[in-house]
């Protein structure tokens, strides 16, 4: 393959992307004749909540209507609203059906590819009685995004290089081997700004420089797949979205700093990450874009799939390259830095999924295009995994900057069933939250860090008034005893210790000292851990104290969870006036210690035999008993 | 002692009396042993494998690994005990992971955790008694929009509430 044929493929394959590379814009039938595009969103999350019938009933109904081959139905990766699905996007007419069960294809079928007019009651409505809105750029949740990570994701089969070299896929390989030399590459990446999205938000560019620099013909290179805070799955959308991506922004890396081969350590929960990353692979290999002799450069790199076994620590860059190794995944101090002495002590560089998906772009349009996007100090976008207590969830993209409102209620329309919203929860088990007081806080890495947050991978958890943060703080403290891989005490015994504090504030059996107890040993882990996993564990409960400090004196001082979380701390009682008498409490009581009361038909909850399981609470049909 | 780097054989010789089924599940893990020239470094892929053909890793499969990749047995029970992946007992024929990520946490996963524990009867870790299912919990599964979630054997349930717990277990019993 040379560049030449490269082009000329590209424009074959554009041919067959008009509809999708112009939504709405692009008329008439493809070369091959096909009048429609039916995009089913074949996301994670659209495959669980039924994505395969619904298309196996799209099949099905296109054939009996006859329109199998002017129609045709391309699987996706994720479209990002996955609240909504299953989605099916018409093209070129550009109307999105959500929340679809298979019974409605003939009605798709019938109603909108035959006769013409789209089937209203399918199509997205903010709310009841609303009026629907049938093309996503008007939905608030996709108009206020801007998408260059997960620009292809939900536009095409992510198992058809025809597809992504149709988007323009390989060209930044292309312009990088005939254009430019590998120090314009590493040139274009500085200037560019772009900070590394797996969390410490490291300048790429200066790690790019970093290998570039280091001595020695044996470099590495690995692209760190390895998603493990819980609340985050841009990596997995976009390696089952867009896997050639990820090949070509590795090449363009293995071009610039002279690595000859890479890896990518994927975690074992996304199978079909996995499978089609290999299929990618295996494509770019059989069309010379990766192994020897790319493009005919003369360049020869790599790629090798290596699978993680389930541990967080992993995510660690010296844990993870001991993981390539087939190793237990313990880190290692630093320095050396992997770029001093990594894989087999040679030179090795990790650059994190959604921060490689960004080079493509930055190598084929240029480093000023990207600065004009998002802030000074954090350019470009940034994928956040929008989930908890929010109407609409799923993968959004945003400029760096985008206030935390608009997300919450513009995108996510809002917090459901008319609750208040609390904190928002950004960077997983190394993160912190966010009081509603900075709501209107720009998204983007310094910002978050001087309310005590961090970006971290792109989790981003809404929690509304039901959620009791030392809950949420001993939640998170739990997730980090148990995956401290036991190696340094600060963090081993460290966080256990912290977490029986934050249980013993849970369970109302805390002293006046225990906050103060906390705070000193937050902060001896955070100074004194050996890698990244044991110092920022401390953060949840560090940042939740500076916020939610009140709350967590309620639980010493006044034994009460303001929240109506932490059952120890809660009394249930039943009003006299509610209660009806129809005894549905005193049958499910577990310990029998609800009675009526003598001669009338009311009860009464003996407090001594209550264990606080809140059964009553949640049988009683008249909301007679109350929790506080 | 023989040098644990050394194959012994002994493991080998074994395998003649396996039964038929057994003895081509020991050839299919050779087999892998092989692609990946029996290099130390692919150790956490083979056991991956492994676990596939066994279902759990068994106390001979990880004797004829140690063997077969010439490293000390100690090297790689390590390993098996580090990675949560990798089990050492025997699973059920359906293996339940409820999410406790935080967004299903949120969204009220340890409520669907207890009506699994409650009806199967078993706490997490634990497999039912007619071998049916094995209850464990997951980090994060990646399914954050449809919270909260649990997978059982591939099939990915989503919005789980303590009661749609019984009649999702139904369909599988």
């Amino acid at each position: 393959m040379t560049p030449a044929e490269l082009s000329a493929w590209r424009d074959r394959a554009r041919q067959a992307m008009a509809f999708r590379n112009a939504p709405g814009k692009a008329a008439g039938p493809l070369p091959d004749g096909t009048e429609k595009e039916l995009l089913i969103c074949a996301g994670g999350a659209c495959i669980s909540s039924g994505e395969p019938s619904v298309e196996d009933a799209l099949v099905r109904a296109l054939a009996k209507a006859g329109l199998d081959d002017r129609m045709r139905i391309v699987p996706t990766g994720c479209m990002g609203a996955c609240s909504l699905g299953p989605l099916v996007r018409v093209l070129p007419d550009d109307v999105l059906y959500v929340n679809l069960a298979p019974e409605d294809a003939t009605a798709i079928v019938e109603e909108h590819l035959v006769g013409g007019t789209p089937v209203e009651r399918l199509l997205y409505r903010p709310e009841e009685g609303a009026d629907p809105i049938p093309h996503p750029a008007d939905m608030p949740f996709f108009a206020q995004q801007e998408k260059i990570v997960l620009s292809n994701c939900g536009l095409m089969s992510a198992e058809r290089i025809d597809e992504y070299v149709g988007r323009d896929g390989y060209q930044a390989l292309a312009k990088a081997l005939t254009q430019m030399t590998p120090e314009m590459v590493i040139e274009e990446m500085t200037a560019s700004g772009l900070r590394g999205r797996g969390g410490a938000g490291f300048p790429a560019g200066r790690k790019w420089q970093m290998l570039a620099d280091a001595p020695g013909d044996e470099k590495y290179c690995i692209c760190n797949a390895d998603e493990g805070d819980p609340g985050a799955f841009m990596d997995r959308s976009v390696l089952e979205g867009d896997p050639h991506r990820i090949v070509e922004a590795m090449t363009l890396a293995a071009y610039a700093t002279g690595a000859r081969k890479g890896y990518v350590y994927v975690r074992a929960e996304y199978p079909l990450a996995i499978r089609r990353l290999q299929l990618a692979i295996q494509e770019a290999r059989q069309g010379g874009l990766l192994g020897r002799d790319i493009l005919g450069s003369g360049l020869t790199f790599g790629i090798e799939i290596r699978v993680g076994a389930g541990a967080f620590v992993c995510g660690e860059e010296t844990a993870l390259m001991a993981s390539v190794l087939g190793q237990r995944g313990q880190p290692q101090p630093r320095p050396p830095y992997p770029t001093q002495s990594g894989l087999y002590g040679q030179p090795t560089m990790i650059n994190n999924v959604e921060t490689l998906a960004n080079v493509p772009p930055i190598v084929l349009r240029g480093s000023d295009w990207f600065t004009g996007i998002g802030t000074e100090g954090s350019p470009g976008t940034k994928v956040f995994a929008l989930a908890g207590k929010v109407n609409l969830t799923g993968l959004v993209e945003v400029p760096m900057g985008t206030r935390l409102r608009d997300l919450v209620e513009t995108i996510g329309g809002g917090v459901p069933d008319g609750l208040a919203f609390k904190a928002a929860q950004t960077g997983g088990p190394s993160g912190g939250c966010i009081p509603a007081a900075h709501l209107d806080i720009a998204l983007d890495f310094d910002s978050l860090q001087a309310v005590g947050s961090i970006m971290g991978s792109g989790g981003l958890i809404v929690m509304d008034e039901t959620s009791c943060m030392v809950d949420v703080a001993r939640f998170f403290m739990d997730f980090c005893v148990e995956e401290s891989c036991g190696k340094c005490p600060p963090c081993r015994v460290g966080t256990r210790e912290m977490h029986g504090l934050l249980t013993s504030i849970c369970e109302g059996t805390a002293t006046d000292e225990t906050i103060g107890q906390l705070e000193s040993l937050a902060e001896v882990v955070q100074s004194s851990s050996l890698c990244g996993l044991g110092m920022t564990a401390p953060n949840p409960v560090l940042s939740t104290l500076r916020h939610f400090r009140d709350e967590y004196e309620a639980h010493v001082t006044d034994r009460t969870c303001p929240a109506g979380v932490c059952r120890n701390l809660l009394t249930f009682t039943i009003d006299y006036d509610l209660c009806r008498g129809c005894r549905l409490c005193q049958r499910h009581c577990p310990t029998d210690t609800i009675f009526r009361i003598n001669g009338e038909k009311k009860y009464r909850i003996e407090q001594a035999g209550c264990i606080h399981c809140g059964t009553c609470y949640e049988v009683c049909p008249f909301g007679a008993v109350k929790r506080e | 002692m023989p040098h644990a780097n050394q194959p012994t054989g002994d493991v080998s010789r074994a395998l003649v009396d396996l039964n038929p089924p057994e003895l081509a599940k020991f050839q299919q893990l050779e087999a892998a042993c092989e692609y990946f020239d029996q290099s130390d470094e692919a150790l956490i892929q083979i056991l991956h494998r492994a676990q596939e053909l066994f279902g759990y890793l068994r106390d001979d499969v990880i004797r004829f690994l140690a063997d077969r990749l010439r490293m000390p047995l100690s090297r790689v029970f390590g390993v098996v005990t580090f990675y949560s992946f990798f089990s050492t007992v025997p699973k059920g024929r359906y293996i339940i992971m409820v999410c406790t990520g935080t967004a299903c946490y949120v969204r009220g996963a340890d409520k669907v955790l207890e009506a699994f524990q409650k009806e199967l009867g078993i706490a997490v870790g634990q497999t039912t008694v007619d071998g049916m299912f094995s209850l464990t919990t997951a980090r994060c599964i990646g399914a954050c929009g449809l919270a909260p979630v649990a997978m059982i054997g591939d099939d990915v349930h989503s919005a789980l509430t303590p009661d749609k717990v019984k009649q999702v277990l139904q369909d599988y019993r």
